[in-house]
């Protein structure tokens, strides 16, 4: 891991007892960060854009089975692998621990995407367009990203950018639960929890010391920001 | 023809092979003219072919117009699987110009007398398929149009390209061997410029003279051009070897299973050898057919060069059973699978890649027979070739498709652009290979014609001695 710079590290903690699978997080993802539409055609060759993605999963043998749900986003490793592959450094690695993408900078080698184990780094395939009424809302805050590039979440950089601003100008650290990513902000069972890792005390970081947490394929040495907390009561104990 | 061979190279004090049937009465007109026939004036059927071939190379652009116009959707490429045919086609294109330097500078390290008459087409080949398989990284990208962004060029952003990226390695090393080998190329030219140069007319004599340099051919020349080329066929080995690796850390590097392999590099090396040599053979028929160098070309080459093919073959039969057997013996599950799904799904693929590769090659090269007969050669070759191409495709697509987590696992499957820009590609290849064999000499003349010096044996009392003791 690399030596920190700066006092923030962003991180997420996702409750899988919590997560209903309801998709709000998805659809929120999608109209805070401009990601493209796709219609039926460009869904069916698997070209979907969400850079947030809920995967499906039956535990159990039939009667007794249960259906699990584990929202998959860009995990924020710290050791990412996306990164040094990185032709022409449009994958970089902020001070704050976010894996941050250049839109203006990728040539679309896809060799991040490649490399990506948890394969959530998302390829803009199609030139986009956003129907009449919903051009009103694109975020003014994002760039809208032109074909050709890859794409992926950013734990909505912008809305931390802003917050970190605020709390320059006011002469103090960002709060706990100050900002938080649109899919934490509209997940109605608060499955998903966002804060500063970097201090003890915050919520994300008691809620990373459980001892139900787990990270993505670990073993890959990938050190991901994202952890999830076990879920499924008895059968998972 | 090859007895007269046989009874060539028996001469007790040479250990050459030699080249071709000496004919005493031949004088050096004569043998220009034949060596030279190929610069003649283009025939209908040359036209007829440099036109379909254009036509070919056309369709390519079209498709690659296509694609620049519309987006990326229109190849087959998806979420898991984001490489495809291009980087298949990049790897087996690089692999490919492996061959000029095998036979042109390791066999003339080697001092392997009987590859000069195919050194020059094997090292124009090289030339053309790097050139080639160049092409497809900057076709492959998502925008194209900012190509020049992996270019370390100073601007005033102050950025610069990621040396830390494999893809940046290629570029590199590709650029290296570009440059590289188009000087080697061109250094083993000069004094046959120097030959057409003074037997040409009209527009071709100005080209030649300015790419002659002035060559007038005294001792002194004969001495510097000597070293440079010996010098410059040393030098471009480990550049070639090192091509090959880095193409391979493309892969290596990375942490995808089935890529993340240590056998990698010399794997890829062996193959693009493999490749290479095979390609070799299918050129030296085609050219051996299309201008009448039987006498040139004889069985004795397509004989050494079957033998090469035996053992590259052997080589990279080891290889792969390498790769297989370090994934079956730690037995990694998501390694397995990548391996498992491989053999399920491309089955096919997989028996025509080991037969093409491994079990023909090797059992039809053991025969003398076999390797000195055009057609089975031809077919061998043209075959390995094949096999090679979907040795590429295996590497790439079935690792991708079936990547660590379940969830994602996809499958690839070419559309007509990459396709098309595959088949440009070929046909690109041999078109700029039609036209360097109408405008340069093919056959290395005066190669060629060294060997015939250093031959020839003057009387000297009652002995009979040759008239230069060594080479280089």
């Amino acid at each position: 891991m690399e030596k920190m710079t700066s006092p923030y590290k962003w991180g997420m903690v996702i409750d899988l007892d919590r997560c209903t699978g309801c998709g709000a997080c998805v659809v929120a993802c999608q109209a805070e960060n401009n990601v493209g539409l796709c219609d039926k055609k460009e869904i069916a060759e698997g070209r979907d854009m969400h850079w947030l993605r809920i995967e499906r999963f039956w535990v159990g043998e039939y009667p007794d089975v249960r259906v699990r749900f584990l929202p998959v986003l860009c995990q924020h490793c710290h050791d990412a692998p996306c990164e040094p592959v990185c032709p022409v450094y449009a994958s970089y690695h902020n001070p704050d621990g976010l894996n941050g993408q250049v839109y203006n900078r990728c040539v679309g080698t896809r060799y991040c995407g490649n490399n990506c184990p948890y394969a959530v780094r998302v390829f803009n395939f199609y030139p986009h367009d956003w129907p009449k009424p919903l051009d009103n809302q694109l975020s003014p805050d994002i760039t809208v990203r032109s074909r050709g590039v890859m794409e992926k979440c950013t734990f909505c950089v912008q809305r931390i950018r802003r917050a970190k601003e605020e709390a320059k100008g006011e002469g103090r650290m960002v709060r706990d639960g100050e900002v938080q990513p649109a899919c934490a902000q509209t997940c109605p069972a608060e499955a998903i929890v966002f804060g500063n890792m970097a201090d003890p005390q915050s919520r994300v970081a008691r809620l990373s010391r459980s001892p139900r947490r787990f990270r993505l394929l670990e073993h890959l040495g990938t050190h991901p920001s994202v952890y999830y907390l076990k879920g499924g009561g008895r059968e998972h104990v | 023809m090859s007895e007269s061979h046989e009874s060539y190279s028996s001469h007790e004090s040479h250990k050459t092979n030699g080249t071709h049937a000496t004919n005493e009465t031949k004088t050096v007109g004569q043998l220009n003219d034949e060596l030279l026939s190929s610069l003649r004036p283009p025939t209908r059927r040359w036209y007829l072919l440099a036109f379909f071939l254009g036509a070919v190379v056309a369709w390519g652009l079209f498709a690659f117009t296509w694609q620049v116009t519309h987006g990326m959707y229109v190849t087959g490429k998806d979420r898991p699987v984001m490489w495809g045919f291009y980087i298949t086609g990049f790897v087996f294109w690089v692999g490919l110009s492996h061959s000029g330097t095998m036979v042109s500078a390791i066999l003339r390290l080697s001092r392997a007398n009987w590859r000069r008459p195919i050194l020059r087409a094997a090292e124009a080949m090289t030339v053309f398929s790097i050139t080639v398989a160049g092409l497809f990284p900057l076709i492959h990208l998502g925008r194209n149009w900012i190509f020049y962004y992996l270019i370390p060029y100073p601007n005033q952003r102050g950025l610069w390209p990621n040396f830390r990226s494999a893809l940046l390695w290629d570029v590199t090393a590709i650029t290296s061997y570009i440059i590289g080998s188009s000087i080697f190329l061109y250094l083993g030219m000069l004094p046959d410029l120097a030959v057409v140069r003074d037997r040409s007319h009209g527009w071709r004599r100005k080209l030649y003279t300015v790419l002659a340099m002035g060559w007038r051919g005294t001792a002194r020349e004969w001495v510097v051009y000597h070293q440079a080329s010996t010098l410059m066929a040393a030098l471009i080995i480990p550049v070639a070897v090192s091509v090959h690796s880095i193409v391979a850390w493309d892969f290596a590097v990375t942490v995808v299973p089935g890529w993340h392999s240590t056998i990698f590099p010399p794997y890829f090396v062996i193959g693009a050898i493999l490749s290479g040599v095979a390609a070799v053979i299918t050129l030296m028929i085609i050219i051996r057919r299309a201008f009448h160098l039987e006498e040139y070309l004889t069985p004795l080459h397509f004989d050494n060069m079957g033998k090469i093919l035996l053992v590259i073959s052997l080589l990279w039969s080891y290889a792969y059973f390498v790769e297989v057997q370090t994934t079956w013996y730690a037995h990694e599950p998501i390694e397995w699978e990548v391996f498992s799904f491989m053999a399920n799904k491309y089955t096919f693929l997989l028996l025509l890649m080991l037969v093409g590769n491994s079990l023909l090659p090797i059992t039809a090269m053991c025969f003398k027979r076999l390797r000195r007969s055009i057609g089975v050669m031809l077919s061998v070759s043209l075959l390995v070739n094949v096999a090679m191409f979907i040795e590429r495709f295996l590497i790439i697509v079935p690792s991708l498709s079936h990547k660590n987590m379940p969830f994602i696992w996809g499958s690839y499957r070419p559309s007509w652009v990459e396709i098309s820009v595959n088949i440009a590609a070929l046909a690109g290849f041999a078109l700029l290979y039609t036209f360097f064999a109408k405008l340069f000499p093919i056959v290395a003349v005066t190669d060629v014609r060294e060997l015939e010096v250093r031959e020839a044996r003057v009387p000297l009392g009652r002995a009979e001695v040759p008239t230069v003791a060594g080479e280089e």
